[in-house]
């Protein structure tokens, strides 16, 4: 048996020591926003915080993860996609296939806990995800626009249904 | 058994022109507009195929194409949404699935979303669905107030009777209008009109991706599922010897272990972990097969012989190149090649079925839905009609999604084992790697023949290697040649056409498959043959003393939307005045999927040969913009997914099997590396063309132009990473 605090609620499985923490995430605890991508922290799909520090869960073993440990995936980062930087991801349409895009806003939301605001230096050392659509510079504009709460200087000049422009 | 045996040759065949031609289609609509019994699953009035509308006035709009992340959901809504004059903030989307399709006649037309086809080959008919839809409605309106529809526009979902102010809305006249007799015709607005269409606006499918409530196919959950993970041979064509099985069944949660074809095994269990780690526990032997000593650098000297032979079917000729260059004063020889990668999506391939001897039902991320009906039909052994496919989105598409449904057939065989049972397949990154569907290998030899002022008089382009139709659609090779081969080089003409012009010109291909599956990688053909052509053309001004981009224009001037481009990229990026200090520029251009591109890219090479791309400007004529926000960032990532390919994209064969199994060994392009991309989308009108793959083909060229520029290295055989750009 195993117990484990994700988004602030206790979950006891069963599963054993050396599963990786992301399956255990998505097939215990049913939360299939963490993604798997290379399964060799390469990718950083399965981005996740712990005590606030972005870790990758494909190698993350559960044994090594202690029941107060406090996890945060996607689906804890804020109610209802509150987040300042899901909105800025939302006003930029930064996502094209998404897949990616958790593992995106869970390293950019440690960054921004550390760094408020983060330069352009900041933003390469703490972003290595792979992304293959090609977001990178969404990313980069929607991390900025999160940290000065200024999404029109991104320029990019979107409509959107609620009448918004960002 | 027959028909459904040629049902499905049909819809092959279907997928073989969706992959590589653009393919003409009626849709009929008088007469389709009733609700059938195989209509999706919403239960409010189907005006006609592609749209419903419920009493709140919600809109239903009916994608046929997949979403991968190009925004084609998005811009087809906004194209139906356009003609109905209906409110854009209730606009929602569905898919139908493929059974729905074939039972209706093919109502939806292609599914098929590959080719940068999405929306330029079904511009019309959606418009169409939207505009008869608009008719019908404003005719249910004035049918109720018995005025004359003349007398009734329409505007944002709201029909009003001008004369009398009356006014009505779309959810409270839609099972009237669902009962009309469709008009046979119906006219569509002049693009120049365009409120929706056209306009920079939001995608539709954005909020649940950034909130990891988005479900992708490896997300899906059915009750009583079990997960599944294989592994098939590593080697092409190789089989499996033995396979311990006692081993796998010992482990946690492990349920069956199941052969897949003679090729492959896959273990089954309570979740994907205990499946997958069952599977790397039990030890399997493999058989190669024939092409277990097959490598990479054998394959180059096939190719390299290739370069000379006498086998060659023609692309495109203009007079007699050979004895031009024979006779001519000057002349400049050089010879390219372009390695297998792997399309690496970030969501490996998965499926989930279930079968039953009654019914198979798959639930995919598919390019094709069509196709992997059929894939799934052939494998269940059932008939078409007793199964469907539910598409899911895509977490990457990029072509390795769309013609070759390998691991859809995969996961039927093992459902088939478990009648009843739905069971999830996953690939891991390792299986995904060593079972892609490569960008096919080639190299090019590329002769020019100068006269003494150094125009050139002619160009011969041979090239050798493997060709996508031979590997996946056979039955398309007519007389030894695959006409996609040509992309970028055709003959003048709407589709792929090369922007130059020469006094004689000769551009063949010496067909030599290798071992490794080809597939229809991002921009396809048009990749290598670009680099091939404007490299080339690049060396050519080099070696005559002329500017790259005046050169160019002086080979130009038949084709001016070519032109257009490159004169667009060319003067934003500042091309002929200084750049910044050590910045240096390179310029490519090409034409294909309909649509015309350009790009200016700036780099920098520091002493110790550290690249740094600091900026790419990038033009695009893709005929009209439906909406130009999204082509802005198909653009930007035609630059990642390219770039990817130029620095580091390589896939290699040793003892007949894949060497790179993950992203440490095949790496790709990061955030610290990618470029700022200025994009300038300029669409002239009156075609239309796609957008999602031609920007890939102008990435590494415009870059390995630049190096020269900066470096004087000419690179000719891709990727970068193998090769020094110290000083």
């Amino acid at each position: 048996m195993a117990t484990l605090n994700v988004n602030g609620k206790s979950y006891t499985f069963e599963a054993e020591p050396d599963t990786p923490l992301l399956w255990v995430l998505r097939e215990q605890v049913g939360l299939t926003g963490t993604k798997y991508g290379c399964g060799v922290a390469q990718c950083g799909a399965c981005t996740v915080h712990i005590d606030g520090v972005a870790t990758r869960t494909c190698v993350r073993p559960l044994s090594t993860v202690k029941p107060t440990d406090s996890i945060v995936t996607i689906e804890g980062l804020s109610v209802g996609g509150t987040h300042p930087l899901q909105k800025a991801w939302v006003a930029l349409d930064v996502p094209q296939c998404g897949f990616c895009q958790s593992g995106m806003i869970m390293a950019a939301a440690a960054l921004l806990k550390e760094k408020p605001h983060p330069t352009d230096a900041d933003i390469d050392g703490a972003m290595t995800n792979i992304c293959r659509c090609g977001t990178y510079n969404r990313v980069r504009a929607a991390i900025k626009a999160a940290a000065s709460g200024d999404t029109k200087s991104a320029g990019l000049s979107i409509l959107h249904s609620d009448g918004s422009t960002a | 058994m027959k028909t459904n045996l040629s049902r499905r040759k049909f819809l092959e065949t279907s997928a073989a022109a969706a992959g590589t031609l653009v393919v003409g289609f009626h849709i009929p609509f008088a007469g389709e507009a009733q609700a059938q019994s195989a209509s999706p699953g919403t239960a409010a009035p189907e005006i006609n195929a592609w749209v419903v509308v419920k009493p709140d006035d919600t809109v239903v709009i009916r994608i046929a194409r997949s979403e991968m992340g190009q925004g084609s959901l998005t811009g087809l809504a906004q194209l139906v949404a356009e003609e109905l004059d209906c409110n854009w903030a209730k606009v929602t989307t569905e898919y139908p699935t493929p059974g729905q399709n074939l039972a209706r006649n093919r109502i939806w037309g292609n599914f098929s979303t590959g080719g940068s086809r999405g929306i330029r080959d079904s511009h019309e008919y959606v418009r169409k669905g939207g505009a008869t839809a608009r008719t019908m409605l404003v005719q249910a309106a004035a049918d109720t107030w018995k005025v004359p529809a003349s007398e009734c526009t329409a505007a944002d979902s709201v029909i009003t009777h001008t004369p009398s102010g009356r006014s009505t809305t779309y959810g409270k006249v839609a099972e009237a209008a669902a009962k009309i007799t469709p008009p046979a015709d119906v006219a569509l607005k002049d693009p120049k009109n365009w409120k929706l269409a056209g306009k920079r606006l939001a995608r539709l499918d954005t909020v649940d991706k950034v909130t990891g409530a988005q479900v992708y196919g490896m997300d899906l959950k059915l009750p009583g599922m079990l997960n599944a993970a294989i592994k098939d041979c590593p080697v092409f064509g190789g089989k499996v010897k033995s396979v311990d099985t006692a081993v796998a069944m010992k482990r946690p949660g492990v349920k069956k272990v199941v052969r897949v074809g003679d090729s492959a095994v896959a273990v089954v269990a309570d979740t994907w972990w205990h499946a997958k780690s069952a599977l790397d526990a039990m030890p399997i032997e493999w058989d190669a097969g024939p092409n277990g000593a097959a490598s990479s650098a054998k394959f180059a000297e096939v190719m390299k012989a290739g370069l000379d032979a006498k086998d060659a079917a023609v692309g495109n000729q203009v007079g007699d190149a050979r004895a031009t260059i024979a006779s001519a004063p000057r002349k400049i020889e050089a010879v390219y090649s372009y390695p297998h990668q792997n399309h690496a999506t970030m969501e490996t391939m998965n499926a989930t079925a279930r079968w039953t001897p009654e019914r198979c039902e798959v639930w995919t991320p598919t390019q094709n839905g069509e196709a992997a009906l059929a894939a799934a039909s052939e494998a269940a052994e059932l008939p078409l009609a007793k199964c469907d496919v539910y598409k899911l989105l895509l977490g990457g598409g990029f072509g390795r999604r769309g013609a070759v449904h390998d691991w859809v057939r995969q996961v039927v065989a093992i459902a088939k084992e478990m009648p009843g049972t739905p069971i999830k397949l996953i690939w891991s990154r390792e299986e995904d790697m060593l079972h892609g569907c490569y960008h096919p290998v080639t190299q090019c030899k590329l002769t020019a023949g100068l006269d003494a002022a150094g125009n050139v008089t002619a160009l011969h382009m041979r090239i050798s290697g493997q060709s996508i139709v031979a590997g996946i659609f056979p039955q398309n090779i007519k007389d030894g040649k695959d006409p996609v081969v040509f992309q970028g080089l055709n003959p003048p003409g709407p589709e792929a056409s090369i922007g130059y012009t020469f006094p004689a010109l000769l551009i063949d291909h010496a067909m030599r498959n290798p071992t490794v599956p080809p597939g229809f990688w991002r921009g396809v053909n048009l990749n290598q043959n670009t680099i091939y052509l404007e490299c080339f053309i690049d060396e050519l001004a080099h070696a005559t003393g002329q500017d790259p981009l005046a050169f160019r224009r002086k080979l130009m001037a038949n084709n001016p939307k070519h032109l257009a481009v490159l004169n667009a990229a060319a003067e934003r990026a500042g091309w002929g005045t200084p750049a910044p200090k050590g910045i240096y520029r390179g310029l490519a251009q090409t034409m294909g999927f309909g649509s015309y591109v350009a790009a200016c890219a700036e780099v920098s090479v520091s002493e110790s040969g550290d690249l740094k791309i600091h900026r790419i400007v990038a033009a695009t004529d893709p005929g009209y913009a439906v909406n130009p926000q999204q082509i802005e960032a198909q653009v930007e990532g035609s630059f990642s997914y390219g770039l990817s390919a130029a620095l580091y994209g390589e896939c290699t064969v040793k003892d007949g099997r894949i060497e790179q199994e993950n992203f440490h060994t095949y790496r790709v392009l990061r955030m610290d590396e990618m470029p700022k991309v200025e994009a300038i989308v300029m669409p002239s009108g009156g075609f239309w063309g796609g957008v999602g793959e031609p920007t890939i083909a102008v990435a590494a060229p415009a870059v390995l132009n630049a190096i020269f520029a900066a470096t004087g290295k000419r690179i000719r055989d891709l990727p970068l990473k193998n090769h020094s750009l110290k000083a």
